[in-house]
């Protein structure tokens, strides 16, 4: 077997070389329009932010614009990293890529080849990818502050200076769409987290120790589920009453600790079947703790259907986040999320659509990204999708 | 693969057969179970949440000595657990007690609340399968073509989109189709129609809220469907199916279609609660009167007698659900065997 290195591997297409000058253009002529047009997409967010932040950047003790907060901060860093990352992804298109037939592959190379095929979660991390960076570019990108009031006039319908319009007390509704964004994503993000990690710790501990544990641990699973979510939401919710930012707190709790029986039944029923397996049964017989084994080999090898779960889970998060909030038992103003921002824009739907339409899509378009990359991921770790050649 | 049995007493018999008396026994105790634990968790988050017992449920401009007598009446000053044990005796006894705030009996005000959303969830419920088992199958046959990778991220958007937002959208285009978008029927007309003029004018209304609430679970039904039976096709009789030279139009049609319906009849049993629970948000924007306003209302007003009926309703729903679908399931599947 030929040895394959850089020098005998093929050389890259030359159009390849395009992508030097805007990242994603070598994808694009080179045969991968998803990547292509999302890092290419990605530069234009990272060129607004620079002609239409940057400038601000100045004026930074203003008590409105950037100020160096930590968000200036963090919108800044993520503005260099993003950069880098664009040209870097641009740079290695351009290289011979070395495939060695004969080397053996890792599962997740594997894993990542299958998912690289899959049109739908390709589209579906392009849309992700892209949230997350408007979400980190938002001081930069926001053309007005989200609570500047009157900044133009009142219901001033989608124009060039207002691109979606402004609301009822004359607020740019594509900032507070910006805004509200950074509260969706972060709540999504932290529910899931918390619900993940319960979910996987009592699934695991149920399947491991079985007898009442499992019993306890599954009954409570059934008595959550015997509930629709929503209702339940509703209920703790409208019970406590939060107020200003403890409203956040405990929505982000509440989601968390009611989103984390798909995911313990999921573990449980994997730590069942590994419990059998041959490594387990060395590992007790080492006399490692139970508590070392659900850490060290359970949990490990039991994780990648969650992190598939998971990615749908931030979906239908965000979902219910953005009900409570339209409900008006979500998030209270100030701070509001996209759920808040279409039912403001509730009461004005046929004179100033725009208003609850924009939010709308954002969710929409969120939901669907996180759908279409659990969708991929999924498809990605199933061996059956694998074409093992 | 043989298919239910067509006379309807067979398919009784059928249940009977697969659903045995201590099997049905066994579920009837599981889920009285889930019903107290409902009950409790709903009890217990009402007694840590903020405010005592007493000012909870009532209006803070009532006046003292109607406050007292309220009180005494309700049995308010009660410690936590002989208030816990009364209302537990009064479940027990198949009283759901009364409403705090309307101080009518629990059961009666969901009596008329129920019937309006079992009527939306179910006309809801019999449009969404047909469509989405017609789109998820038209998905699996053209697999990997551009309108199957086309439909399922359609169908992936509308899946993604919230429930209120699409009952807006429905809304803002409502005028333009010449349908109502709010209520049940014309408020003034309604008492001048006859018995038929009135169920089309409530046909007339069901249009926009039945779509709001269906297109997102159409959707999911056809996702479902697709996977279903592209996972069925792969399999080997499907394979000698095709062997023998069969269309593909009952490879599919008579072969695959049969086995791959199995899950979405299980799907048909647990969508039921999550359309009851999923009416809230589209019963709120319609002004629908039904569960979803009743329990947004009793949450509001902290009606705990009232929110815990509607929990023990919901908890009811779902365990019927389930043993829907486990019935539906055995009387298609010989296979399966409750013990």
């Amino acid at each position: 077997m030929t040895r394959i290195d850089a020098r005998t591997a093929p050389p890259p297409p030359p159009l390849a070389r395009a992508g030097l000058l805007w990242p994603g253009l070598g994808h694009l002529l080179t045969g991968d329009p998803i990547v292509g047009l999302g890092t290419m997409g990605m530069v234009g967010w990272l060129a607004i932010a620079a002609v239409a932040g940057l400038p601000r950047l100045g004026e930074v003790t203003g008590a409105t614009g950037i100020a160096w907060s930590i968000h200036g901060l963090l919108a800044t860093g993520s503005w260099a990293g993003l950069v880098v990352a664009c040209w870097a992804l641009a740079w290695q298109r351009t290289r011979p890529r070395i495939i060695d037939p004969s080397a053996p592959r890792s599962t997740w190379v594997l894993f990542r080849a299958t998912f690289r095929r899959h049109r739908n979660g390709m589209l579906g991390l392009v849309l992700v990818s892209h949230l997350v960076a408007l979400t980190l570019l938002t001081p930069l990108l926001a053309p007005f502050d989200p609570a500047a009031v009157d900044a133009g006039g009142k219901l001033v319908a989608p124009s060039a200076t207002y691109l979606m319009g402004t609301d009822e007390f004359g607020r740019d509704v594509l900032s507070r769409v910006l805004y509200g964004a950074r509260v969706s994503m972060v709540i999504g993000f932290i529910a899931v987290g918390i619900a993940g990690t319960l979910g996987t710790t009592l699934g695991a501990v149920a399947g491991w120790f079985g007898g009442w544990i499992d019993r306890v641990v599954m009954w409570c699973v059934d008595l959550l589920l015997s509930v629709p979510r929503l209702v339940l939401l509703l209920a703790i919710v409208g019970l406590f009453r939060p107020q200003g930012e403890a409203a956040i707190f405990l929505i982000v709790t509440v989601l968390g600790l009611t989103g984390w029986m798909g995911v313990s039944r999921i573990v449980r029923s994997q730590v069942l079947s590994l419990k059998e397996q041959d490594f387990i049964q060395a590992a007790r017989a080492l006399g490692m703790s139970s508590g070392r084994i659900i850490g060290v080999h359970l949990i490990p090898n039991a994780f990648a259907p969650v992190i598939v779960y998971s990615s749908l889970a931030i979906g239908t998060t965000m979902l219910a986040e953005a009900s409570l909030s339209f409900l008006g038992l979500g998030v209270q103003p100030p701070t509001s999320t996209w759920g808040t921002l279409v039912a403001d824009g509730r009461h004005k739907l046929q004179i100033a659509p725009w208003v609850a339409l924009f939010p709308g899509f954002a969710i929409v378009a969120a939901v669907m990204g996180f759908n279409l990359l659990g969708d991929g991921l999924r498809d990605a770790l199933d061996p059956r999708q694998r074409d093992e050649g | 693969m043989s298919a239910a049995p067509s006379p309807s007493g067979s398919v009784l018999h059928r249940i009977a057969a697969v659903l045995p008396a201590r099997y049905l026994a066994q579920k009837i105790a599981l889920t009285a179970l889930l019903l107290w634990g409902v009950a409790t968790l709903i009890f217990v988050l009402v007694e840590v949440s903020p405010g005592t017992a007493a000012d909870k449920f009532l209006n803070p401009d009532i006046p003292a000595e109607q406050r007292a007598m309220i009180i005494a009446k309700y049995g308010l000053d009660q410690p936590v657990i002989i208030r816990y044990a009364q209302m537990m005796g009064r479940y027990a006894t198949g009283d759901l007690g009364v409403s705090l705030v309307q101080e009518r009996p629990v059961a009666d005000i969901i009596a008329t609340a129920l019937p309006n959303t079992l009527l939306l969830s179910l006309v809801t419920l019999c449009v969404i399968f047909p469509v989405g088992i017609a789109l998820g199958v038209f998905q699996a046959v053209r697999q990997g073509t551009a309108v199957d990778s086309v439909a399922s991220v359609g169908a992936l958007f509308f899946y993604s989109m919230p429930a209120f937002w699409l009952a807006l959208v429905l809304q803002l285009i409502a005028p333009s189709l010449g349908l109502p978008i709010s209520g049940m029927n014309d408020a003034v007309m309604v008492d001048f129609m006859s018995p038929v003029e009135r169920a089309l004018d409530t046909a007339r209304h069901l249009v926009l809220p039945g779509l709001a609430m269906g297109v997102a679970s159409a959707a999911g039904v056809a996702r479902y469907m697709r996977s279903s039976l592209l996972e069925v096709i792969r399999q080997d009789y499907i394979r000698t199916a095709r062997a023998k030279g069969l269309s593909e139009r009952v490879v599919i049609g008579r072969h695959a279609l049969r086995n791959a319906l199995l899950p979405i009849i299980t799907l048909v049993g647990l969508s039921l609660p999550f359309l009851v629970g999923g009416s809230i948000l589209v019963e709120t924007v319609f002004a629908w009167p039904g569960m979803g306003k009743l329990i947004i209302d009793a949450i509001q007003q902290q009606d705990t007698p009232l929110i815990i009926a509607c929990f023990l309703l919901f908890a009811v729903v779902v365990a019927l659900g389930n043993l829907l679908a486990d019935a539906a399931y055995a009387v298609v599947d010989p296979r399966i065997r409750h013990q």
